[in-house]
């Protein structure tokens, strides 16, 4: 039989052609687009007279810079309000399905698309957004694009792509209490490095991975991308069967039986051959913080900041310019560091599960004094339902502000944002300088329970103390 | 659509791996309807707090059209606004240790060729750039190569996206519909639907 990967069978599925440049021609699948990077694409359309060639095939939200305190309109900020007009537009004039706030199923495109069953094992899904890579968690090949390649996608529904190669990381064993999903990704990238998945599809496989319901697999695949490698998935199975049944868009009747069958025969063949493979122990993992301005510097909550000399030569200019931006020395413990503002929300954490892990931690308790704390629901059913689960009252009781839906202070492209040297725990994606919307601000990266944590007690906090003490 | 077969400039030298789109682009900045305005705010936040020393403020950088970084250039977000900032700044080519994907892929698009090159060939670049910044290097795509001077400095670049510069195929539209046919027979062949629109089986 076979010998191939998921990602093999998925690509040659969608294979339209091979380019005069040796690049394949892809058919994208299902498109997803927002505000940010597809107005100029339509723009492009327009300037060369072309349409859209399936319109039913893209799905369209508006999530990064959509106000999470008032969100009427039109919008206080005259440039996001452009924006959304602007994506309005073309969603009426391509006939393109929208859904826009107040729809009831507005949110990060990211949560949106898995939580109405848009997202399918099998399929190729783009977008104009890096994060794309979340929907892996299906068995979908799914990657971040750019303003022409949407565009592109718009106008034929495909891409010239180069074939990637894949790379196995197999992870065995049970997660301690106090870790979750956020820290095995912030793991693997710690000890990969950020670049090491350029030119990779990351396939994550074993026992870990599988005991994981698809909220934290979506978790681990978003931030495929900031280990490198452009997409990330993992093979579907029952508990990607069980998420999606019923779910708007999924296949119903006899065509659910004939999907489950196709999906089954997606799964990467036991004696496929991967370009790499790396092995990983779950029980080495420990809940895991982020120091510098890379995703790939982290260290477990009980380490210290790392010492030069511990680094390998060529991370050391950055170790550098990273003590001096973080205001963090070498040999100090990560713990006890002082927060400003914790944020609880994005396409990394934004989900059910993770508000019902971070309610857990805050009920009966409260954000310390001088830290403002937040939790930005990932979509409109996300705030929907996290309400009549009666979490929304265990975070006011606690002292977070409970907002509307959106991106938030992942980027910062609406008011949410960090002033001057604040420094932030913050449950997104990326501590890049400026991330959170200032020059200074300061980012640590950890999952939302240790946000929590952090916002509890004022300063970084392992949250396995806590947990002990949970009341 | 234009051909590129080699671009001919000053460089602009930009030290440190890791440059993310953040920094290339701050977020703020995406706020836009078109990509116009973006090559002012290039680095934006690194410039400012760099006090007017950034290599893109220095008087003898103004007007150079290849940019020297260093690895995993343009990691992070896959935001066009990046690749487009430089661009509208004035950078036509860029020549580094390594780039990140996503950023390389939008490059090619928009016609911003990027090669790589060894660590040991980029500090030769650096410090030609360093003492004499006003000097014409030449990145040559046919020959994968960057001339300074008599040196002949080799690069590389995947074969797809050099084919695609050389034979002006880098704005990919007009090739793919081309193969408008044969899309129509992927979409008809799928397992699966038009997710909103068509229940699993009937394609298209």
């Amino acid at each position: 039989m076979s010998r191939a990967t998921l990602f093999d069978k998925v690509w040659d599925l969608h294979t339209v052609g091979t380019l005069a440049s040796g690049q394949t021609q892809l058919f994208i699948g299902l498109h997803l687009i927002h505000e940010v990077t597809s107005p100029q694409a339509f723009a492009m359309l327009r300037e060369r007279s072309l349409g859209v060639l399936y319109p039913g095939r893209t799905v369209a939200t508006v999530d990064h810079i959509v106000p999470t305190q008032s969100q009427q309109r039109p919008f206080a900020d005259t440039l996001a309000e452009q924006m959304i007009r602007a994506l309005e537009d073309n969603c009426a004039e391509f006939g393109i399905r929208f859904y826009n706030i107040g729809s009831g199923s507005q949110g990060i495109v990211h949560v949106i698309a898995p939580e109405q069953g848009l997202t399918q094992p099998g399929m190729t899904i783009a977008c104009g957004d890096s994060h794309t890579a979340t929907h892996g968690a299906f068995g979908a090949i799914a990657f971040g694009i750019g303003t022409s390649q949407v565009r592109d996608v718009l106008a034929t529904q495909t891409l010239a792509l180069d074939k990637l190669k894949v790379r196995r990381i197999e992870m065995n064993g049970s997660l301690c209490p106090g870790v979750f999903a956020k820290d095995v990704i912030l793991h693997i990238i710690r000890k990969l490095g950020v670049k090491a998945g350029v030119g990779y599809a990351y396939e994550f496989a074993g026992s870990t991975f599988e005991a994981m319901n698809m909220e934290e697999r979506m978790t681990v695949c978003n931030m495929a991308i900031e280990g490198g490698a452009r997409c990330g998935y993992i093979n579907p199975d029952a508990v990607t069967y069980a998420y999606l049944k019923g779910r708007d868009f999924a296949p119903q009747g006899a065509d659910w039986e004939r999907a489950v069958a196709w999906w089954e025969n997606l799964r990467s063949d036991p004696d496929a051959q991967y370009d790499d493979t790396i092995h990983f122990d779950a029980a080495e993992i420990a809940p895991t913080v982020t120091w510098g301005i890379t995703p790939g510097q982290g260290i477990a909550v009980d380490e210290t900041v790392p010492w030069p000399e511990e680094l390998p030569g060529e991370d050391r200019p950055l170790a550098e310019e990273a003590y001096r931006y973080m205001d963090l020395a070498p040999g100090v413990p990560i713990v006890g560091t002082k927060v400003d503002v914790c944020f609880i929300g994005s396409c990394t954490n934004g989900r059910l599960s993770d508000l019902r892990e971070a309610a857990k931690l805050a009920r009966g308790r409260h954000v310390a004094p001088g830290v403002k704390a937040f939790v930005v629901p990932g979509s409109e059913r996300v705030k929907q339902q996290a309400e009549a689960e009666g979490l929304h009252a265990v975070f006011l009781e606690a002292g977070f502000e409970w907002r509307e839906p959106g991106c938030s202070m992942c980027l910062a492209m609406n008011p949410d944002r960090l002033e001057g040297r604040q420094l932030s725990a913050s449950s997104s994606n990326r501590n890049f300088k400026g991330r959170q919307g200032s020059a200074r601000g300061r980012t640590l990266l950890m999952s939302p329970a240790m946000v929590v944590a952090a916002a509890v007690q004022g300063h970084i906090t392992d949250v396995r103390t806590l947990l002990e003490a949970t009341p | 659509m234009s051909r590129i077969v080699s671009i001919t400039g000053r460089a602009v030298p930009l030290p440190g791996d890791d440059i993310d789109t953040d920094r290339i682009i701050p977020a703020r900045y995406l706020r836009c309807l078109t990509f116009d305005g973006l090559g002012e705010a290039v680095f934006a936040d690194d410039r400012h707090q760099s006090g007017g020393e950034h290599p893109f403020d220095a008087a003898h950088h103004q007007g150079a059209s290849l940019l020297l970084a260093g690895c995993n250039f343009g990691c992070g977000s896959s935001r066009e606004h990046a690749p487009q900032a430089l661009a509208k700044w004035g950078i036509r080519a860029i020549v580094a240790e390594s780039f990140a994907e996503i950023f390389f892929g939008n490059c090619v698009a928009i016609g911003l060729p990027c090669a790589t090159a060894r660590p040991e060939h980029l500090q030769q670049l650096h410090t030609a750039v360093a003492m004499h910044p006003h000097r014409l290097l030449t990145l040559d795509l046919e020959a994968l190569a960057v001339h300074l001077h008599e040196a002949r400095l080799p690069v590389l670049m995947p074969t797809g996206a050099q084919q695609m510069f050389l034979s002006g195929t880098w704005d990919a539209t007009g090739q793919l519909l081309a193969g408008l046919a044969a899309i129509r027979a992927i979409a008809g062949r799928l397992p699966y639907g038009s997710p909103p629109c068509a229940p699993l089986g009937k394609g298209g």
